[in-house]
């Protein structure tokens, strides 16, 4: 008998938020092996929509993610366009450049939120929920809904911004800006928080992209790569912004990558408001789209997701596939957790952003 | 001088008298000896120790109600939200949790060694109440005072790890087992620099016993002043001892669940997380007594006040690092205990001497 022993850390545990398990080989409580398992939560999605029609899917699109609706209903929306050819009025463009970066900020919160808890600091996760929900009550304003806005068309969006929505971003992002250096004294200027995160679970950039990372797990590992600056969809390509990288490829680089990244979403969203043009927000599509298939990819808060839709010629998709980035983030989980301490599990997996509801799909 | 003993052997003499007359009243034969005995002197005294101690632990078990109350309450605070709302500021959130965990039933797992389950659970409550009797609250409310109460209560402190451990083991899980390890190595880790630290409290005073302790401060100097650096150490290793973050590993929920006490439910979990408090409070009230001066402060309130409101300062200390930190991992608090907080223990101890030898004070 050996004095290893298998722990399972779920399905039902304080750290996993979603509904999966982490089984680790701990020698003492050094990890000799994990091995994460989903499928807890599968609910049939990409069966489930076979039997909807196009425009049926962008609500279900919505609850693939309740972190960030948003971008997973955009990219389904991007994919249908694609597909029946359509055009989207520039308008309807900046205002889903913005609600997505928008959206980048409320999931990066979220995410901020969940890694408190996992370390222990409960003021961290008030305060980023605290700062989360007055991004939340702008999305209200646009579309009705705090998390699951239902909100992009195929072929736009569904309704105009509503009255001094540019105003009300503007002042909920100057407060954002500022609040996000308070919670930046808590984390980055205390010790315990470095001791937690600096040199922990660290890839390298070629075995990261050997994983197949993506989003900002792999720009911790200094991997220049994002989406909206090296395969442009909407209007990435005419504003100005930085893609954050971090060298060191542990924790506190991805955690770096995800604080700056919020500065930069902040950028992106003024510059929309401030371009954005008059004209119409969505356009009439027809009920069954050509023959042939559809892919599309893009860069969603926690990497990259893609959608590949086949039609055939019908008003229902033959066969949806969805790419979730968390995936196969999670098969660098071991890698990642490798050779540490179960009590770095917490900082390794709350670094990573783990959203069951794509990942099982 | 009335003390709270003085005061109550009147008390008890009183009803002592009142039983022996009943016992009269009666005529029963075989009672007749009855009477008699009750009011000879080891009756009277046994009578009135338990009183003693009666009146003390209700009183401490309010403080450690108040504590908890005040941790809520600051917490929130801290986190920009309210705390507790129940009845009047929030007091009777204690009494409704109470009342949910009694009503809870009692469940103990299949695999668990009843016995030492059950155990443990005792033992943790029964030492934490036995160090409310060691600590008093001013020369006239105490329950013992003996010479070496110092060196008793430590001694009694430093009983828990022995009971987390039986409790960890005695559970058959492997999240309460490796908290009970954890709480083992950290108590004993920590327990060193907090001995060291005494020590030099000790060579100052010139005693053990409490009273003498803060009537040395009331003549000379309040000992935080010189030994500064101990109270530095002391705070840090009562935060670990007390078990709270950033030390709150045996207990660190992200990993293991809830630590040591994963497998208890109902009344004795609501106990053991209330004694978690109680052991804050002997921690708040050692430094409080051993470098704050104790009951010492101008004599227009009580002394058992002065003696309360410094406890209560030091345990804002405790919930305003609660509220900055995140839990560190077991083998940097080792490392903390035994590279950081021990060599300045013995700096500390050095002064000790070297104030005593140059006859200072």
């Amino acid at each position: 008998m050996s004095d290893e022993m298998w722990v399972n850390m779920g399905p039902q545990h304080p750290f996993n938020h979603g509904l999966w398990n982490l089984r680790v080989r701990l020698d003492g409580e050094t990890i000799t092996a994990a091995e994460p398992i989903v499928g807890y939560l599968h609910r049939g999605w990409e069966k489930m929509v076979e039997n909807r029609t196009y425009p049926q899917i962008v609500p279900l699109a919505d609850r693939l993610c309740y972190g960030s609706s948003f971008s997973w209903s955009h990219v389904y929306c991007l994919t249908a366009e694609k597909m029946f050819n359509i055009e989207v009025p520039e308008r309807a463009k900046y205002i889903r450049t913005a609600c997505l970066e928008i959206q980048r900020i409320i999931s990066h919160l979220l995410w901020l939120m969940a890694l408190g808890t996992d370390l222990g600091s409960y003021t961290i996760l008030i305060w980023s929920l605290r700062e989360r929900e007055v991004f939340l009550d702008r999305m209200v304003d646009l579309s009705g809904a705090r998390m699951t806005y239902n909100y992009p068309r195929i072929g736009g969006v569904r309704n105009d911004i509503p009255m001094n929505f540019e105003r009300d971003i503007n002042r909920a992002l100057d407060l954002f800006e500022t609040r996000l250096r308070e919670i930046e004294a808590l984390t980055d200027e205390n010790q315990a928080f470095r001791m937690r995160t600096v040199g922990i679970g660290k890839i390298g950039a070629e075995k990261a992209m050997n994983l197949g990372l993506t989003g900002p797990n792999l720009r911790g590992s200094g991997v220049d790569l994002d989406l909206r600056r090296h395969d442009p969809y909407e209007v990435y390509e005419d504003l100005d912004f930085e893609v954050c990288t971090a060298t060191d490829g542990d924790c506190w680089s991805r955690y770096r990558v995800r604080i700056d990244e919020m500065r930069e979403s902040a950028k992106i969203v003024r510059q929309c408001f401030a371009e954005m043009p008059k004209g119409p927000v969505r356009v009439k599509v027809p009920r069954c789209p050509p023959k042939g298939t559809a892919t599309c990819r893009v860069e969603d808060p926690r990497g990259e997701s893609l959608m590949y839709v086949v039609s055939d010629g019908t008003d229902r998709p033959y066969r949806l596939k969805v790419r979730s980035p968390n995936y196969v983030n999670l098969s660098a989980a071991p890698e990642m957790l490798l050779g540490h301490k179960i009590s770095d599990v917490p900082s390794i997996m709350g670094v990573m952003d783990m959203c069951i509801g794509e990942t099982d799909r | 001088m009335e003390t709270l003993y003085t005061v109550l052997q009147g008390l008890s003499e009183w009803l002592l008298g009142v039983i022996a007359w009943l016992v009269d009243w009666t005529r029963l034969g075989f009672l007749s000896g009855l009477a008699d005995w009750l009011e000879t002197e080891p009756v009277l005294t046994a009578v009135t120790t338990l009183l003693v101690a009666v009146i003390y632990l209700i009183t401490l078990m309010m403080m450690g109600l108040c504590f908890i109350w005040m941790e809520r309450k600051f917490l929130g605070r801290f986190m920009d939200r309210r705390g507790t709302q129940v009845g009047v500021l929030g007091f009777f959130q204690n009494f409704a949790d109470g009342i949910k965990v009694v009503l809870k039933e009692h469940i103990v797992p299949k695999a668990a060694d009843r016995g030492l389950f059950e155990f443990a659970i005792f033992a943790i409550l029964a030492t934490s109440f036995m160090l409310f009797g060691c600590i008093p609250l001013s020369p006239q409310f105490y329950v013992i005072n003996v010479d070496l109460a110092l060196l008793l209560g430590l001694a009694i402190f430093s009983f828990a790890p022995f009971s987390i451990l039986i409790g960890g083991w005695a559970s058959n899980n492997k999240f309460t087992l490796i908290g009970g390890m954890r709480a083992a190595a950290q108590l004993i880790a920590l327990e060193i620099p907090i001995l060291l630290v005494v020590v030099s409290v000790v060579v100052m005073t010139g005693s053990l016993s409490f009273m003498d302790i803060v009537s040395w401060q009331q003549e000379n100097i309040w000992l935080g002043i010189p030994l500064f650096i101990g109270l530095i150490t002391f705070l840090i290793a009562a935060i670990g001892e007390a078990e709270r973050v950033p030390f709150d590993l045996p207990e660190a929920e992200a990993e293991l669940v809830e630590g040591w006490q994963t497998e208890y439910g109902d009344v004795r979990w609501g106990l053991v997380m209330a004694s978690d408090y109680f052991r804050a409070y002997i921690m708040c009230a050692l430094v409080t007594m051993m470098f704050l001066g104790g009951w010492d402060g101008p004599d227009f309130i009580w002394a058992e006040i002065w003696f309360l409101s410094k406890t209560f300062i030091v345990f804002f200390f405790f919930v305003w690092v609660r509220a900055a930190m995140v839990r560190i991992r077991t083998d940097q608090i080792l490392t903390l205990g035994w590279r950081r907080l021990l060599p300045l223990a013995v700096v500390n101890l050095l002064i000790a001497i070297a104030l005593k030898t140059a006859e200072v004070f």
